[in-house]
């Protein structure tokens, strides 16, 4: 049995810490420029100060509270869009798999068909037809999200249908939605948490580059993948406006994969010693 | 035994239709099954047992598979020309089912009480007393041991013969009509095999029901059924009492099952095996099915196929040699 990712947990809960409590843990605006103190470097190197304690940006912007607002933006994104894309994703798979024939073929060519398409050519399209936005990034990593969800489940609901509990569920009269939803969906729902905590990493990163890239959140909010954007310009200089967002991504996602392994073994009977 | 019958299967087709051709798997089954009867339906794995009880209940396994022809009729009201929504009503109320693999046959992620709930809360129950106490009565019924407990516990915490009673009591929680028992006994080990028997005898006369019970055993055959039909290739080729049928075989098929079982009392030297295979059930022959196998077949089996004829009272066999 692997142990428990405590580094992992104590990521984890250390930056949902600072997205739901970034008002009261820092004396800073997010947004309000500063122009006197721009550029400060963190509070160790040469020139920085405590107040500033990870320094400030070009306007003059503090960047740890720019890093918890980010966060925020993070958590709200990803957990949106797994919500809705994972959602949609959980149900059209437990129909394809339970229905399947003609409409299995279907919704599996256009999951096919979505594996096929270029996400963040498809978020910039979006972006730029919808303007920019956090509706929009929630819509195109839903879109993204949908496909691979529906594709698992599927494949786990055609192994339980075949179980004979199934069977007897429709020797008793109950309708196929009820079979569906009652009897199939809490069998793949350990599938389903663990695949929710495996894609929070990819979803991070897919609102940074989106971001980073102008399809994402829209300046002055802040976002980690932004941030990244705006430090670029700097990184000779002032190399912790890039970095310090990037160490905080990199973290983060790393922790949400690990916590992620550990769960899908934690759920897995076979793995299990009791 | 003269009563009308519960549950009547009359010229019964259920065909499979493939690219490759028509498979007929069930061909022209008739019989009849009174309440309070045990009807045994045996023979080998794919002459079509099952797929007839699937029939029953509307249950067929593809989209492939369909029934053409003949009626199931319970309690004189034909099955087949119902709704989904009135099949729906049918299945679970009136007709109930046991399969064979109990490990398969209950939902992992609920508990037994959970799984309990669900079928008694369809059935009104005016004493007043909550789900739970129903369940639990349930169980108590089934004679599994520790019913409180049980209803809390989930499906891995069962032995095998443990949840094929729970099976069982969901089965009979709706006090259905006529129970189907597709070789419930299969996967359990001997000792709990002649439990389990015993327990469906005594459900069946307390409730009433009659039981189609499906097996290819004729050793639980002799110990549970009143009558037996004996079915080859899709058909039913003999069917009477079952002692008749056991001191009395007629057709050469019956006889050779009753002869491929072993007996204690006797020394009967080597069993005898059927020699062969049976015929593909996408090119069956235009006579008796079991002619190829069979030690006397005579021309006209290879011609014909045998109409059933009376070789004793309500025992029947579709065989040239009886007629």
């Amino acid at each position: 049995m692997r142990r428990l990712p405590l580094i992992s947990f104590a990521i984890i809960g250390t930056m949902i810490f600072v997205a739901v409590f970034a008002p009261w843990l820092t004396p800073h605006s997010p947004i309000d420029q500063s122009l006197p103190d721009k550029l400060l470097p963190p509070f160790w190197e040469e020139g920085g100060s405590t107040e500033y304690l990870l320094g400030t940006d070009i306007f003059g912007r503090d960047l740890l509270t720019r890093l918890f607002y980010g966060a925020r933006v993070s958590l709200i994104v990803t957990g949106l869009a797994l919500t809705v894309g994972g959602g949609v994703g959980l149900v059209l798979g437990i129909l394809s798999g339970y229905v399947g024939g003609k409409l299995d073929a279907f919704l599996m060519r256009v999951v096919d068909a979505a594996f096929a398409f270029p996400t963040i050519l498809f978020a910039l399209l979006l972006a730029v037809t919808m303007g920019q936005g956090m509706d929009t990034l929630v819509i195109a990593l839903s879109l993204f999200l949908w496909a691979g969800f529906a594709r698992v489940i599927r494949g786990e609901v055609l192994a339980i249908k075949q179980r004979d509990f199934v069977a007897l569920a429709r020797v008793h009269g109950s309708s196929p939605a009820r079979i569906m939803f009652v009897h199939i969906m809490p069998n793949v729902l350990n599938t389903f948490m663990v695949l929710l905590t495996l894609n929070v990493g990819v979803i991070i990163v897919a609102e940074a580059s989106l971001s980073f890239l102008g399809a994402g959140v829209p300046p002055p909010t802040p976002s980690w993948g932004l941030m990244v954007a705006e430090g670029r310009g700097k990184i000779t200089s002032a190399w912790w406006l890039s970095l310090i967002p990037g160490i905080a991504i990199t973290l983060v996602v790393l922790s949400f994969n690990l916590f992620g392994d550990w769960l899908r073994d934690r759920l897995d009977p076979k793995l299990r010693q009791l | 035994m003269d009563s009308a019958p519960v549950l009547e299967v009359r010229n019964l087709h259920t065909h499979f239709f493939l690219r490759r051709g028509v498979v007929k798997a069930v061909d022209g089954v008739s019989f009849a099954l009174r309440r309070g009867e045990v009807l045994g339906l045996v023979g080998e794995s794919g002459c079509g047992k099952s797929l007839t009880a699937l029939s029953i209940l509307r249950l067929l396994p593809q989209a492939a598979a369909r029934t053409i022809e003949g009626s199931v009729l319970l309690d004189g009201e034909d099955l087949l020309a119902k709704s989904p929504g009135e099949m729906r009503a049918v299945r679970g109320q009136r007709i109930a089912m046991i399969l064979q693999d109990p490990q398969t046959s209950l939902n992992p992620v609920f508990s037994i009480g959970n799984q309990l709930h669900e079928a008694l809360a369809r059935r009104p129950d005016n004493t007043g007393r909550s789900l739970r106490e129903r369940a639990v009565d349930v169980l108590r019924r089934v004679r599994l041991a520790a019913p409180e407990q049980r209803v809390g516990q989930y499906p891995h915490e069962l032995s095998g013969g443990m949840k094929q009673r729970v099976v069982g009591a969901i089965a009979i929680s709706c006090a259905p009509e006529v129970m189907i028992a597709d070789e419930p006994t299969t996967a359990l080990d001997v000792t709990i095999q002649l439990q389990y028997l015993d327990l469906l005898k005594e459900l069946q006369s307390s409730l009433d029901m009659g039981i189609l019970f499906i097996t290819h055993d004729f050793g639980v055959v002799a110990r549970m059924c009143d009558r037996v039909a004996v079915m080859y290739a899709g058909r039913i080729v003999e069917t009477g009492p079952v002692r008749e049928i056991f001191d009395n075989p007629v057709h050469p098929y019956t006889q050779a099952l009753i002869a491929s079982v072993p007996k204690l009392r006797r020394k009967t030297g080597r069993l005898r095996a059927i020699e062969g295979q049976p015929p593909a059930l996408s090119d069956l022959p235009v006579g008796c099915r079991f002619a190829d196998r069979c030690p006397h077949a005579e021309p006209r089996c290879l011609e014909r196929y045998p109409e059933a004829v009376n070789v004793g009272e309500n025992h029947s066999a579709s065989c040239w040699l009886a007629a």
